[in-house]
């Protein structure tokens, strides 16, 4: 494996741990699936590639891509707490309109960002003895981190252990005088921002933004955020999120490995889709299979220490 | 205090599953009461907890905490003036989130704000409330509630529930679903904390004799409505016995008029 892969991998996960953060918001704290994050992501994009396009400051892109995000997390809130569509609705339905936003921002289905300029490219100029290659990891592990730690911060906050209480026992926390109405606007708005912060973060890297560049998002982040919990076990909150940054770069590691490597066994780019699914999938059945052989593994010794005796 | 006027409540009204939970509860309860009731399954017990609780909205009817009308208030409105504990210990508490964290969840009722939940004059605070319980939970703070047994989840509850000093505390059949040693020992800690506190209080049991000996005042439902209602010394001479025939009395006249309808 070559270090290139590896740096990649790390860039890339790191890029898309902010969006699994928000992922991890949404799907673990808040016990709420929300597949608006498909468009949230690409919407961050678009935002970010039509004002940079145009001329804008990455900053004043980053900014309004947050505000895109944390609009569509408040779509999607409003669908479920005021009109009482069920979660999963809700996420479809916001996803499904960010589409054509998304196309009416850019107008067009593909906006190219190469030769112009990127947060990257300003951040470049602060510190001119750093080479792109070395810059780009550091910049995105700095923002993962402030990112995390505000997370944090903000979960160990009355009304972030509010909102993490509306995940976990509802009725309790009703009771306890939290409107859970309120908290689940406050906890989708957040995630959304985080994806969309994200998907500008990634268009600037990547060098463009796509219509189509946040299928699957919700599958990849639940695939991070359920690898880094198979990794960490431990249930404080801090780790938590730490494990999902790690699960974010594993993630990416695989996928990039599989595509590097896949086309000895007959992969093609479009499988990535697949692969996704699928490291899901083993990841989310990794504690089970592993509880079995366990259970398998005791009962065989039982049944030989019973021959023993 | 608490003021129930012809409250009424009926689940999947117009379908042959009707059920009328509640119909025309009248309840006037008096600051400091200690309030036992009982009745036979769908007597509408919870009902009326959920109803007082804002859990459900009555259909019809009006209900006044503290001469407040709170008859079209939200739950999380009403808990300001109550605390409440279940039956199923795993519903007062959010498992996956530490003892201090679920502590910290309960000393505010409103106006949540960013500041921090813990810090380390509250860690003091909550070890000192939960010395109090004598179930060893003082030195597990920041062990998940999930691990703690029902027991251990139910005092928690119970020192969750009153935490805010409620103007009224409902509790419903806390101790049902606990084994008899904890059970006592759980009702030990609910009288102490609601003497103590000089709390209003509503109890559902299922327990007869708990009934009789706990609080000043016994409530009986059935179907609905309260067909009893005892309290001083005429509650001082009752015995279960006595409950158990008027019960079957009542219930037999309503059949005999049934009866006369349907002939």
């Amino acid at each position: 494996m070559s270090w290139s892969l590896v740096f990649h991998a790390i860039e890339q996960g790191l890029v898309f741990g902010i969006m699994a953060l928000g992922v991890y918001i949404t799907f673990q704290v808040l016990d709420f699936p929300d597949l608006s994050v498909d468009g949230s992501f690409p919407l961050g994009a678009a935002i970010t590639a039509k004002i940079i396009f145009s001329g804008g400051h990455p900053l004043v892109a980053i900014f309004w891509a947050i505000i895109g995000g944390l609009m569509a997390g408040g779509l999607t809130a409003f669908f479920h707490t005021r009109l009482k569509f069920t979660n999963l609705l809700s996420g479809i339905l916001t996803m499904t309109l960010l589409y054509s936003v998304n196309l009416r921002i850019m107008g067009k289905s593909n906006i190219p960002l190469l030769g112009k300029i990127t947060i990257l490219d300003n951040i470049k100029s602060l510190f001119p003895s750093l080479t792109m290659d070395q810059l780009t990891p550091l910049l995105f592990l700095f923002i993962v981190l402030l990112v995390k730690i505000l997370l944090d911060y903000f979960l160990s906050t009355e009304i972030g252990m509010a909102i993490r209480a509306t995940g976990d026992n509802e009725q309790m926390i009703l009771s306890l005088g939290v409107d859970t109405k309120i908290t689940k606007i406050i906890g989708l708005c957040l995630s959304n921002g985080l994806v969309a912060l994200s998907g500008s973060l990634f268009a600037q890297y990547s060098g463009f933004a796509d219509v189509g560049m946040g299928i699957g998002t919700i599958v990849a982040g639940l695939a991070s955020v359920i690898i880094g919990r198979s990794i960490i076990k431990n249930g404080n909150i801090v780790w938590m999120t730490t494990s999902v940054i790690i699960g974010s770069i594993i993630y990416r590691a695989t996928v990039m490995i599989a595509l590097r490597y896949g086309y000895h066994f007959g992969f093609q780019p479009g499988d990535l889709k697949l692969i996704s699914v699928v490291l899901v999938v083993i990841a989310l059945t990794f504690p089970l299979v592993r509880g079995r052989v366990k259970a398998m593994v005791m009962s065989n010794d039982s049944s030989s220490t019973e021959k023993e005796q | 205090m608490l003021r129930l006027r012809s409250v009424y409540k009926c689940f999947a009204r117009g379908t042959s599953y009707e059920v009328n939970a509640l119909t025309g509860i009248n309840l006037k309860i008096a600051e400091g009461d200690f309030i036992t009731v009982i009745g036979s399954n769908g007597a509408g017990k919870s009902t009326l907890l959920n109803i007082i609780s804002g859990t459900m909205l009555p259909d019809k009817g009006m209900i006044r905490i503290d001469n407040q009308d709170v008859t079209k208030k939200a739950e999380h409105c009403r808990a300001k003036y109550i605390g409440r504990v279940f039956q199923d210990p795993l519903m007062g508490t959010a498992p996956s989130m530490t003892i201090e964290e679920n502590l910290v969840l309960s000393i505010k009722r409103y106006g949540r704000g960013l500041r921090l939940g813990l810090n380390n004059k509250r860690r003091e605070f909550f070890r000192n409330k939960l010395a109090e319980l004598e179930l060893g939970l003082e030195n597990m703070l920041s062990k998940k509630v999930a691990l703690l047994s029902g027991g251990q989840r139910q005092a928690l509850t119970i020192l969750m529930a009153t935490m805010f000093d409620p103007k009224l505390l409902l509790l419903d059949e806390h101790t049902a679903s606990l084994d008899p040693g904890i059970s006592k020992k759980i009702q030990a800690i609910t009288q102490e904390i609601v003497k103590e506190k000089k709390l209003t209080t509503i109890m559902v049991t299922h327990n007869m004799q708990e009934a009789l000996r706990l609080g000043k005042r016994t409530i009986m439902m059935d179907r609905g409505r309260i067909i009893l209602d005892i309290s001083g010394k005429e509650r001082e001479n009752v015995t279960i016995d006595y409950l158990l025939k008027q019960f079957a009395k009542l219930r037999k006249e309503e059949y005999i008029e049934d009866e006369l309808v349907l002939a």
